[in-house]
């Protein structure tokens, strides 16, 4: 059942000036998999992704097919397969939907076997409303409209692992659940996702594995299933409300207990 | 001023203004992509025109060194980036920009002298084109991320680099190149140079071949997606350093081929480029340093407005050009149309 490893981190480190904000982490993402960062504001989830995706200097290691030991500069990473929709969508405003997801091809322009036309129309296939909405320039969606843009501008890069930042930030839960579900089904497309969400139960319950972060380090990590029912996560992200994940038909046995981190391991 | 003289001043006008028009359209381009206010983008101008002239007087290609001395400091902050980060990818097309493009012009320079008229206005194009990423590499990537305020000294400085190494360079003498079309033609009973209506068409051309570039193609898509959000640009795999080299080289090949156009008309010194560059810079703020249409407009009025003023009081047409800045901004401020500097 344990597929294979597609990227990892080993003792990952971020300074901001001399404050350091991640102490160094370790995780671990298998293709296929969505792996969740369930952690409080400020905790350094945003910083996890920025630096995985070479937008802040760092240290410590991180693995990758195919990735030589030098620091990768964006570009590269992108090359290589990384794709990071940010908290802030970074959309181009002015411009109309079909030129960003054209845009969100630029890095695999020139590659053999890689059709701009074929996987704009995945897109399209994907959120139909983008297609309906083509000729209409991106500052004018809604903000769920916006946040499948955001997602189908990093799917036409054919992205190994997509770094999604609150994707439901500031959306309806009706929305909400639409975009987590858009992201469930991308999984069955092959792309493995590393998932930050402010909810933590939708992020828990679609992820097959997840980490608990607290200022910039791992407190608690295991299956998702078995983190929804951790008695801290509980307390601390989902609410009072105790959280009864539906169980899953594939696995009758009980999971595995979350292992504890302490701060220094 | 009777009715043939209004046509003259016209004409006079029409051609200078459409030589403002493409260069307030590089620095709207060259602002909206990198954020930098390109006060050297006159300087392509000069030294296309100055290394053209240089050619017909069968001189030595003093654009030559410019080409080979800051390709050579392109290419060693490369090896130094490179070395710092332990790796040798992009070297190849450092080597390539930096280093063989600019010695392999500078040799044909060399030959310049020989060469028929067309493949000297080619090879001359080719050259300044060629500086433009080189500059960019040297004196502008390093600090890509600084303050508009910053990239603007670092432009002013840039400049003064330039128009020093051209005096010692070109030397102090004006020039003029051969008319490219000799003759004239009628139009509605006004005689029209055939010079002046190549000058017109040919920026009209170049303004059109631009707007399909940046309406049409995926580059210039990547480019305009860089000016409106240069980190979702990033994100997309659109690096700045990129970004910024290919709009240098689209600057300077369109200051050169104003160069081009402009040296048959106009005497061109070694520092004449910063005054056409200044010109340039009255229309483009007429469009906010954002709106290409804006600029454009507002470059022709200038090369109007001093065309007559150079009838009616010769002595000022500068101050009377100039001086235009003030109520221009005046009134830009009012309509506080302000460029979008995204969150950075
Ligand atoms: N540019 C910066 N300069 C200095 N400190 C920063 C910077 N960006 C983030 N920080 C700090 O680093 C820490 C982690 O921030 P980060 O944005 O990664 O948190 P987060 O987990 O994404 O929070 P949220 O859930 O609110 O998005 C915070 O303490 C924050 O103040
Ligand atoms: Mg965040």
């Amino acid at each position: 059942m344990t597929a294979n490893i597609l990227a990892e981190t080993e003792d990952l480190r971020v300074c901001y000036g001399r404050v350091e904000a991640l102490h160094g982490l370790s995780i671990r993402i298998r293709e296929g998999q969505i792996v969740t960062v369930v952690g409080a504001n400020g905790a350094g989830k945003t910083t996890l992704l920025s630096a995985l995706m070479g937008l802040l200097p760092h240290t410590g290691r991180i693995a990758f097919p195919r990735w030589p030991t030098a620091a990768l500069s964006v570009e590269e990473r992108i090359r290589a397969g990384l794709c990071l929709v940010p908290e802030s969508r970074d959309l181009f405003g002015t411009m109309p939907v079909e030129d960003n997801l054209r845009l969100g091809g630029f890095s695999r322009r020139g590659d053999r076997g890689y059709s701009a036309g074929q996987s704009l129309e995945e897109v399209f296939a994907l959120f139909p409303r983008l297609k309906e909405r083509r000729r209409q320039t991106a500052n004018t969606l809604s903000g769920g409209e916006r946040q499948m843009l955001a997602l189908g501008r990093a799917l036409m890069a054919k992205p190994k692992l997509l770094m999604l930042d609150e994707p439901s930030l500031g959306l309806a839960p009706l929305v909400t659940k639409e975009i987590i579900a858009a992201v469930a089904g991308l999984r069955d497309h092959g792309v493995s996702i590393l998932l930050i969400e402010q909810n933590a139960r939708a992020a828990l319950a679609v992820a097959d594995h997840a980490y608990v972060m607290e200022t910039g380090s791992i407190m608690l990590e295991g299956p998702a299933e078995a983190v929804a029912r951790d008695p801290r996560v509980v307390d601390s992200y989902l609410g009072a409300r105790k959280a009864d994940p539906e169980p899953s038909n594939e696995d009758a046995a009980p999971a595995p207990h979350p292992r504890l981190r302490t701060a220094g391991s | 001023m009777d009715l043939s003289i209004f046509g003259f001043l016209v004409q006079d006008g029409l051609a200078t203004g459409a030589v403002y028009v493409l260069l307030a359209v590089c620095l709207v381009m060259v602002f909206t992509v990198t954020r930098i206010v390109l006060v050297p983008q006159g300087e392509f101008v000069s030294f296309a025109a100055l290394t053209l002239a240089g050619f017909e007087q069968r001189q030595r290609p003093g654009l030559a060194w410019i080409l080979l001395i800051a390709g050579g400091i392109a290419f060693a902050m490369e090896l130094y980036g490179a070395w710092r980060r332990r790796t040798r990818r992009g070297l190849a097309v450092a080597a390539f920009s930096f280093l063989a493009l600019p010695a392999a012009l500078s040799a044909a320079a060399l030959a310049g002298n020989a060469l028929p008229w067309a493949a000297q206005v080619l090879l001359t194009c080719a050259m300044v084109t060629t500086l433009g990423p080189i500059l960019y590499r040297v004196a502008f990537q390093p600090m890509a991320m600084a303050s508009p305020l910053y990239l603007l000294i670092a432009a002013i400085a840039l400049h003064f680099v330039l128009v020093g190494s051209g005096l010692y360079l070109f030397g102090p003498e004006g020039v003029r190149t051969a008319a490219i079309l000799d003759g004239s033609t009628e139009i509605l009973a006004m005689p029209v140079a055939f010079q002046t209506l190549m000058i017109v068409a040919a920026s009209l051309a170049l303004n059109l071949v631009l707007f399909a570039f940046f309406g049409f193609t995926l580059l210039g898509k990547a480019l305009r997606a860089t000016a409106v959000n240069r980190r979702g640009a990033q994100l997309v795999g659109i690096s700045p350093d990129y970004a910024g080299q290919v709009t240098f080289a689209l600057a300077a090949a369109i200051g050169a081929l104003s160069g081009i156009l402009i040296g048959p008309v106009t005497t061109i010194y070694y520092d004449s480029g910063f005054i056409l560059g200044l010109k340039g810079f009255v229309g483009a703020i007429i469009g906010g340093l954002a709106a290409y249409p804006a600029a454009a407009l507002g470059a022709l009025a200038v090369g109007l407005l001093e065309a007559f003023s150079s009838f009616w009081a010769s002595a000022y047409k500068e101050v009377i050009v100039f001086t235009l800045i003030v109520p221009i901004l005046l009134w830009r401020s009012y309509a506080h149309l302000t460029v979008d500097d995204d969150h950075e």
